[in-house]
């Protein structure tokens, strides 16, 4: 017997109250095992989806789907099947990580022992078993967020849904929790991630949709997306006077100072072509990047307006 | 892994259901616990200066109440005005605290059905009126002979008045947007109808009107049923105390748990 897709949604629609109009007829397929990315920008719709998939929020109309289990009609099982790491910090500051962790295995009917062991193994896992009898309000910030990972492990869902949980993290924590997701994903759990750190979305996730006005405007593959890209913006360091600006047909340059020097470059233009007119004019290149990740250039097209993203 | 394995990990039958009831139970015995001089210790001082003041001082003078030391009079009174006072502030100030602080949405998201959230809850708040009822008993047995006359009466009685404050505490919280509103009902519903509820006095005293308007208080028929489980003596029929509370019981049931099948101030 195969396995279902991982998460399911038809023509999900969601009305609030006051008439907003969050969500307008989604429908989405995460396979099971898959990294997606679930971006758009704020108001989009990506917590109202959340919402609805973790059950939060209640769907106006529509169905989802969980490994084939109905979270509108099963969800008690549907919602054994999921983690959710939330967007806002949500545990109960009076209390200590540790029995936040066993408190929320035992919701999922996980018995004491066992909760223990996993509490153990987690809090280890996310560098906070030395913290496990603090006051969790002592907490540093990144170390609320890797709580949060870690609670959202307790059931050790098939499915991990991760809603923007490095915001405000520092690199080197944010490195050590996508670690640590990376191995979770390659365990077997489907991960669906929100971020506002696009390059992590590039870097981490397989396949991607970007959801505008309540309506999933790209779902696809990460390489099939970013191939779309056809101009890229790079930023050269540069050793050597420039005379003038170089000539090379669709490369548009543009001198920022005397030692800085940024190219749009056509797809269909090879880089070894923009290396050579500079090697011609006796100039040489220290180093280059990206002027702005990628996948930001690509989702600003697409949601056509400012860098407000995730 | 296939669909047959994931099937069988989306199970959450009666032994993951009991699992759950017990953790909310055992976390809210742990904050009653955990914060005990606002739990525990308030009613034991009130109680002992009502004792001190109305029953000793005051009662002295007073003689006796249905051809009871006033003393023992308001013993069953003071009993149920802990009770109610405490399983009712214990559930509204958990669960909204839980709502406030968004550590409700644990619950939320996780398999427990309705019933196991309440249950739960409601668990905390019938295991704190108990608490402070009993200690407020154990008060009672510094200033007078505390005696049950009827330990079926008396622990059904004192049980499902839990319950059902607890049940109206609940619904308070789902309700409330802000700290105000969980202080709201206690100040001004519950303390005058636990006073008008026959606490210092028997009906018996009141003209026929009033006497007639107090029965539509329920708090009325839930001390008097304790009372006649602790001393034999009531102003209302027993049957009737059962009928009001066991309907109140019943439709509070089916309101909170209408409520949180809705998600109604839980769910958007």
């Amino acid at each position: 017997m195969s396995l279902p897709t991982a998460l399911s949604i038809r023509d999900l629609r969601k009305t609030y109250g006051n008439g907003v109009e969050a969500l307008r007829g989604v429908s989405l397929d995460v396979a099971a095992g898959d990294f997606f990315a679930l971006l758009g920008p704020n108001g989009a719709g990506k917590s109202t989806l959340i919402g609805i998939v973790s059950s939060l929020v209640n769907a106006t109309a529509g169905e989802v789907d969980v490994f084939g289990v109905s979270v509108l009609r099963e969800r008690s099982r549907a919602m054994s099947l999921i983690g959710l790491v939330p967007q806002e910090i949500n545990f109960n500051m009076f209390e200590k990580p540790e029995d936040i962790l066993v408190n929320q295995a035992g919701f999922y009917g996980v018995p004491r022992r066992l909760a223990l062991e996993r509490a153990e193994k987690y809090l280890t896992q996310l560098q906070l078993w030395e913290k496990r009898n603090v006051m969790s309000r002592t907490l540093s910030g990144g170390m609320k967020r890797r709580l949060m990972v870690a609670r959202a492990m307790m059931n050790e869902p098939r499915l991990l849904i991760l809603d923007e949980p490095t915001a405000g993290v520092d690199i080197e924590i944010r490195r050590s929790m996508w670690s640590f997701v990376r191995q979770i994903n390659q365990a077997g759990t489907t991960v669906i991630l929100t971020t506002h750190y696009l390059e992590e979305a590039e870097q981490l996730c397989r396949n991607i949709a970007i959801i505008d006005k309540g309506g999933i405007i790209e779902n696809t593959s990460m390489r099939a997306l970013l191939a779309k890209l056809d101009v890229e913006q790079f930023v050269l360091d540069i050793d050597g006077a420039l005379p003038a600006l170089p000539e090379l047909e669709g490369v548009r340059f543009t001198l920022v100072d005397p030692q800085t020097l940024e190219a749009e470059v056509p797809k269909r233009v090879d880089l070894s072509a923009v290396f050579a007119v500079l090697s011609a004019m006796g100039v040489r290149v220290k180093s280059m990047r990206n002027k702005a990740n990628r996948l930001e250039e690509l989702f600003m097209r697409l949601v056509d307006r400012p860098a407000e993203v995730a | 892994m296939d669909a047959h394995e994931v099937a069988a990990s989306a199970a959450f039958g009666a032994r993951e259901k009991w699992v759950a009831l017990f953790t909310i139970l055992r976390r809210e015995v742990s904050r009653i616990l955990r914060i005990w001089s606002q739990t525990l210790v308030p009613p034991a001082i009130t109680m002992t200066l009502y004792f001190l003041i109305f029953g000793t001082l005051i009662g002295g003078r007073i003689g006796q109440m249905d051809g009871i030391a006033y003393i023992d009079f308001i013993v069953p009174g003071l009993v149920m005005m802990s009770v109610i006072t405490n399983s009712y502030g214990n559930i509204v100030s958990s669960f909204f605290g839980a709502k406030f602080g968004k550590h409700v949405e644990e619950m939320l998201v996780s398999p427990m059905p309705s019933w196991v959230i309440l249950a739960g809850y409601v668990g905390g708040g019938v295991l704190r009126g108990l608490m402070c009822g009993g200690i407020v008993l154990l008060i009672a047995m510094l200033f007078t002979t505390v005696r049950v006359a009827n330990p079926l009466v008396t622990v059904t009685s004192a049980l499902l008045t839990a319950i059902v404050f607890s049940l109206a505490g609940f619904i308070n919280a789902v309700f409330a947007r802000k700290f105000d509103d969980v202080a709201i009902v206690p100040t001004f519903i519950l303390t005058p109808l636990s006073y008008l509820g026959g606490v210092f006095y028997s009906i018996s005293l009141l003209p026929p009107l009033w006497q007639a308007v107090s029965q539509a208080n329920p708090i009325l028929h839930m001390v008097n049923a304790f009372r006649y489980g602790l001393l034999g003596v009531s102003d209302v029929s027993l049957v009737t105390a059962y009928g009001v509370i066991g309907v109140a019981t019943v439709v509070l049931t089916a309101v909170s748990l209408w409520l949180l099948h809705r998600g109604v101030g839980l769910r958007s």
